[in-house]
């Protein structure tokens, strides 16, 4: 009889904690092979639009990126109201399209430059006129591989 | 003397030590978007040949005025309607003798184009139109490229585009790739080209 009181009379064990460094590990793996670190620190508000015909872009290597969109608070004193602009981490004019190609392409080995894409990453509420001034820009660089990049959704979402 | 059971590691802070980790990755964690609607410019062309004369009615106007509304051929439209009109005027298929096309779905009304090689589209915008507007237009018209072609691999090979093309990409290496699945991809494209044009 003794045997069972002993079992009863013990407090209550603690749980075990030992199984917790795996789960923990478990989600910091998975963190590990999600991130993709932020290569550029945007300056400007870069909310994309929705829509569902979407293609994926694979060798993102091979992706050039302009962002465009209106500068946050803290640039707008500066740099106004009006979109603007982003190549790298600076804010930058149409003009400066010319110099940008010329280094990313110059960064690319020489078989892979004719596969080269720009990504388009621009806010909602930019207007098209700077799209278009950008456009052409590139069409005189003969970057013509162009991708809107746009967030997987119904393009009812993108009503503001 | 006694054997004595080596003693045991303290794990307990192995807890915190991949917290911290765990922490530092999700802040840093931006799970960025790399998905979008693919397009081709047209390259400037600085020879002084003429153009070749496109007919009227082989041309799709789609223009965004400035405070974003539609005029399609020159009459107000919904962005919803949009799809639907796009797939009429490209399966129309009113060409006669050469131009015919045989697979074609459509009214067949003369007035409209020819086949959908001819066809083509062309989308104008305002320099204050908003780019999510601009957006949602494109992508309803290449919705209407993509609805026919996912119907003509339907009619052909018994499977949609999307399928097909998802097939090709999921073999992964290079010297197993179908060629003849890349054919057959390539054959829908030529059916149904995607003629869209984006004018300044």
């Amino acid at each position: 009889m003794g045997k069972f009181n002993k079992k009863k009379s013990g407090d209550v064990p603690a749980i075990s904690t030992a199984s917790l460094p795996d789960i923990v590990f478990m989600l910091l793996f998975f963190f590990m092979v999600a991130t993709v670190m932020r290569e550029n620190t945007l300056k400007i508000q870069n909310i994309l639009p929705y829509a569902d015909q979407v293609e994926k872009l694979d060798k993102k290597d091979l992706v050039m990126y302009i962002y465009v969109g209106q500068p946050q608070e803290r640039y707008q004193g500066t740099m106004g109201k009006e979109s603007r602009i982003q190549l790298n981490d600076k804010f930058a004019e149409v003009s400066d399209i010319k110099a940008f190609l010329a280094a990313e392409r110059a960064s690319k080995r020489e078989e892979l430059r004719d596969y080269l894409t720009t990504a388009l990453k621009v806010d909602m509420d930019a207007n098209m006129g700077i799209i278009g001034d950008i456009k052409q820009e590139l069409r005189k660089e003969n970057a013509l591989k162009i991708n809107y990049t746009t967030r997987k959704g119904d393009i009812s979402e993108n009503k503001n | 003397m006694a054997k004595r059971a080596a003693p045991e590691v303290n794990a307990g802070s192995m807890a915190d030590i991949a917290f911290l980790l765990l922490i530092f990755f999700l802040v840093t964690t931006t799970i960025e978007t790399d998905s979008g609607l693919n397009r081709k410019l047209p390259p400037i062309d600085d020879t002084e040949t003429e153009p070749p004369v496109i007919k009227q009615k082989n041309i799709f106007t789609v223009l965004i005025s400035r405070d974003n509304q539609m005029l399609v051929e020159d009459e107000l439209m919904q962005l919803k309607d949009l799809r639907k009109a796009a797939i009429d005027f490209l399966d129309n298929g009113g060409g006669t003798g050469d131009e015919a096309c045989s697979y074609c779905k459509g009214q067949r009304d003369p007035a409209s184009s020819d086949n959908p090689d001819k066809a083509i589209i062309s989308l104008k915008n305002e320099r204050e139109t908003t780019y999510s507007t601009y957006i949602s237009v494109q992508n309803e018209l290449v919705a209407a490229y993509n609805t026919l072609r996912n119907r003509r691999a339907q009619e052909l090979y018994g499977s949609t585009l999307i399928e097909m093309e998802a097939e090709y990409a999921n073999t992964l290496s290079p010297q197993f790739k179908s060629e003849k699945l890349k054919e057959k991809i390539e054959k829908i494209k030529i059916d149904y080209p995607q003629k869209l044009s984006e004018v300044q």
